[in-house]
């Protein structure tokens, strides 16, 4: 049993307080040391109102993801990131945003459940998104997070059946993922309609944030989409602008956009 | 000690258990499971759920018994290596995979496979492929059935395996080039998979070998066995001692082998899996979860996939089939490594002894049992079962440009 001090700030108060408040959530995505200044690209996050970060952990074999978190992944395994090296700057990093970290099961289970959340943890991480575990296998990484005080958020799509969907909305911590189609990450001209439904549905099994994902790149795309869900997570709209060279402050401009268009949208 | 056993046969012979149904859970040891996203579990137990009702109904078994019968011209020839075997001092029989309609083993899954699809009601067959074998296949299914094929191969697979790019498009597939990582099996894979997500109301995912998520390393595997079952009887009818000492197959995601190992698992036979020395992921690798199935593959300090370096583009790849892992853990499968230098120096003995031209793959089993002969692993008088899993047609290029 590994004891570790706490730090960071949880995912689900501060979401659940925050939606309860009337406001909808946007949690921006980076790649974890995708350029040297990446822990800046945060901050800019941060300040320019994100609800909570997610940061992915590259893998080499990134299976939900589309080609531009691919080559944002490849950008960031060849400048020599690491799990240990992301998880050290995001220790240094102390914003006041819940910090997310997505990544595959293969890094977690090469590092064992119990490690793996203990230094998660002692990151000032608390919420964890491994998209490639399903619910059959969940159990030892639910408990491990449990204990280290990491939500493990699950992923819901709308492929699954009613019985999955609930079990997923009822096993996730923090909040339910939900991704918007039958597609992988990356940006799409439009929203499906049955985006929201999905969102909808699912709000039913859980009083959970529900928040959409996957092809969410636009403030209309955005406020479309948090008609019924939550609020939205938004990866690779950012992570395309900043593989085509955006500073820090273009992409917190960015996001600023997207949270000035859910503010008015629903004031 | 003191228990007397039969001489020559391993202690543990857990044959009841081996090579059987993983169960719903898709388990081999601790191999195998089902590591997808959420959005094709859905897609994966429906695949499983109509295997399981395909292979228990007479009528499928018959329809496929019939296409590999009159389509794929099996059963393949059990042949022995006459002058290689007078030159070694071993018995060495092949299994003529290379027969098979379009040149390879990978017929015989993929006509499961494509029945399998068309029962299900799809349309669109999705496949990755590295040497262009199991592409071949699957445009060649396709074409029969009257499904359509999109096969997804990475560029520098399409460069060197040309030939069965034309093949295939000649067949009537799309064949989709991948540029994303080291551009080869590996690579492919993940985009074939992530293409499914996309479009499984319509498509189905026919996989080329005994890897991915549940049900696929053992509906693969069964697909596989008639390799296994054949020789099995083959090697009765030609064998004074009916079951040969050594069973050897070469192994990239490992079909052939697991297809030839099912119909000897049971038995006394040695198994040896023969690896890539550039993509080992046993004897090199660690424990992996990769393309949606817990095994071993080869990996750096912080568990990132290596790109495999292998001449033979069908065994360019990291990982291995899960239950592959398992035999080896049990001790049941011997795993062995041949570098691209043995390989093709196999590949110029057999065309020369038997006027056999094997697969550059197909030649890492065979230039594994010139080695181990050489260096008295094999002893004098051992009785050698090879499977010649594909023929050599395809690897011109490749051999033109070594010579």
């Amino acid at each position: 049993m590994t004891t570790t001090t706490v730090t960071g700030t949880a995912v689900e108060p501060r979401l659940r307080a925050r939606r309860d408040a009337g406001r909808k959530l946007l949690v921006p995505y980076l790649t974890g040391g995708v350029s040297a200044d990446w822990t800046d690209h945060l901050r800019a996050y941060a300040a320019a109102g994100a609800d909570a970060v997610e940061i992915g952990l590259p893998f080499s074999e990134p299976m939900v993801d589309g080609p531009t978190v691919q080559e944002a992944s490849e950008r960031a395994l060849h400048r020599g990131a690491t799990v240990r090296g992301i998880l050290a700057d995001l220790r240094e990093v102390r914003l006041d945003v819940p910090l997310i970290v997505m990544t595959y099961y293969h890094l977690v289970a090469r590092e064992g459940h119990a490690a793996f959340c203990a230094a998660l943890a002692d990151a000032g991480v608390r919420g964890v998104i491994v998209p490639d575990l399903p619910l059959e296998e969940l159990a030892g990484l639910e408990q491990a997070a449990a204990e280290a005080a990491v939500d493990l958020i699950l992923v819901a799509a709308p492929s699954g059946t009613p019985s999955r969907q609930r079990e997923i909305a009822r096993r996730s911590r923090g909040f339910v993922y939900a991704v918007s189609a039958m597609v992988t990450t990356g940006e799409r001209a439009e929203l499906p309609a049955s985006a929201g439904e999905f969102a909808a549905r699912l709000k039913e099994h859980t009083d959970l944030p529900v928040l959409l994902g996957f092809g969410i790149s636009t403030a209309e795309q955005a406020v479309a989409g948090t008609s019924a869900a939550d609020g939205v997570v938004v990866g690779s709209a950012l992570m395309r602008r900043l593989l085509d060279g955006a500073t820090p402050a273009d992409l917190g401009a960015q996001v600023a956009m997207l949270r000035d268009a859910l503010d008015a949208a629903y004031r | 000690m003191g228990a007397i056993t039969a001489a020559g046969l391993p202690a543990l012979l857990p044959a009841a258990g081996l090579m059987h149904d993983p169960g719903a859970t898709g388990r081999f040891g601790d191999y195998g499971g089902r590591y997808v996203p959420e959005a094709l579990i859905p897609a994966c137990a429906e695949v499983e759920e109509a295997f399981r009702a395909a292979w228990a109904d007479a009528g499928f078994r018959r329809d496929l018994d019939r296409l590999l019968t009159v389509y794929a011209g099996r059963p393949t020839a059990l042949t022995p290596a006459w002058n290689l075997s007078a030159e070694l001092g071993v018995t060495v029989l092949l299994k003529r995979e290379d027969l098979a309609h379009t040149g390879s083993h990978k017929i015989n899954n993929v006509l499961g496979q494509a029945l399998l699809a068309r029962r299900m009601g799809r349309t669109r067959l999705l496949a990755e492929t590295g040497a262009g074998q199991h592409g071949v296949a699957t445009a060649t299914a396709a074409a029969l059935l009257g499904l359509s094929a999109t096969v997804f191969m990475g560029q520098k697979d399409m460069a060197r395996q040309a030939l069965n790019v034309h093949r295939m498009r000649l067949l009537g597939a799309e064949v989709v080039e991948v540029t994303s990582g080291s551009r080869t099996l590996k690579d492919a894979t993940s985009e074939a998979m992530r293409h499914w997500v996309t479009c499984v109301d319509e498509a189905y995912y026919c996989l080329g070998s005994v890897m991915g998520p549940h049900p696929y390393p053992w509906m693969v595997r069964e697909f596989q066995r008639v390799i296994g079952e054949e020789a099995r009887a083959q090697c009765a009818a030609e064998l004074p001692a009916a079951i040969p000492d050594y069973v050897v197959a070469c192994v990239g995601g490992g079909s052939n082998a697991a297809g030839t190992f099912a119909g000897f698992a049971g038995t006394a036979a040695q198994l040896v899996g023969v690896e890539a020395a550039g993509g080992a992921a046993i004897s090199g690798g660690q424990v992996a979860v990769m393309h949606g199935h817990r095994s071993y593959a080869i990996q750096d300090e912080h568990g990132q996939i290596l790109e495999a370096e292998s001449v033979a583009a069908g065994l360019d790849y990291p990982g291995i089939g899960p239950e592959h892992a398992h035999l080896h853990d049990l001790g049941r499968a011997r795993y062995v490594t041949v570098t691209d230098d043995e390989v093709i120096d196999a590949v110029r003995r057999l065309a020369r002894s038997e006027g056999i031209l094997p697969a550059l793959e197909s030649a890492h089993a065979i230039a594994w049992v010139l080695r181990a002969a050489r260096d008295g692993e094999l002893p004098l008088g051992a009785t050698v079962l090879v499977t010649l899993s594909g023929r050599g047609d395809k690897d011109m290029t490749t051999l033109m440009e070594i010579s």
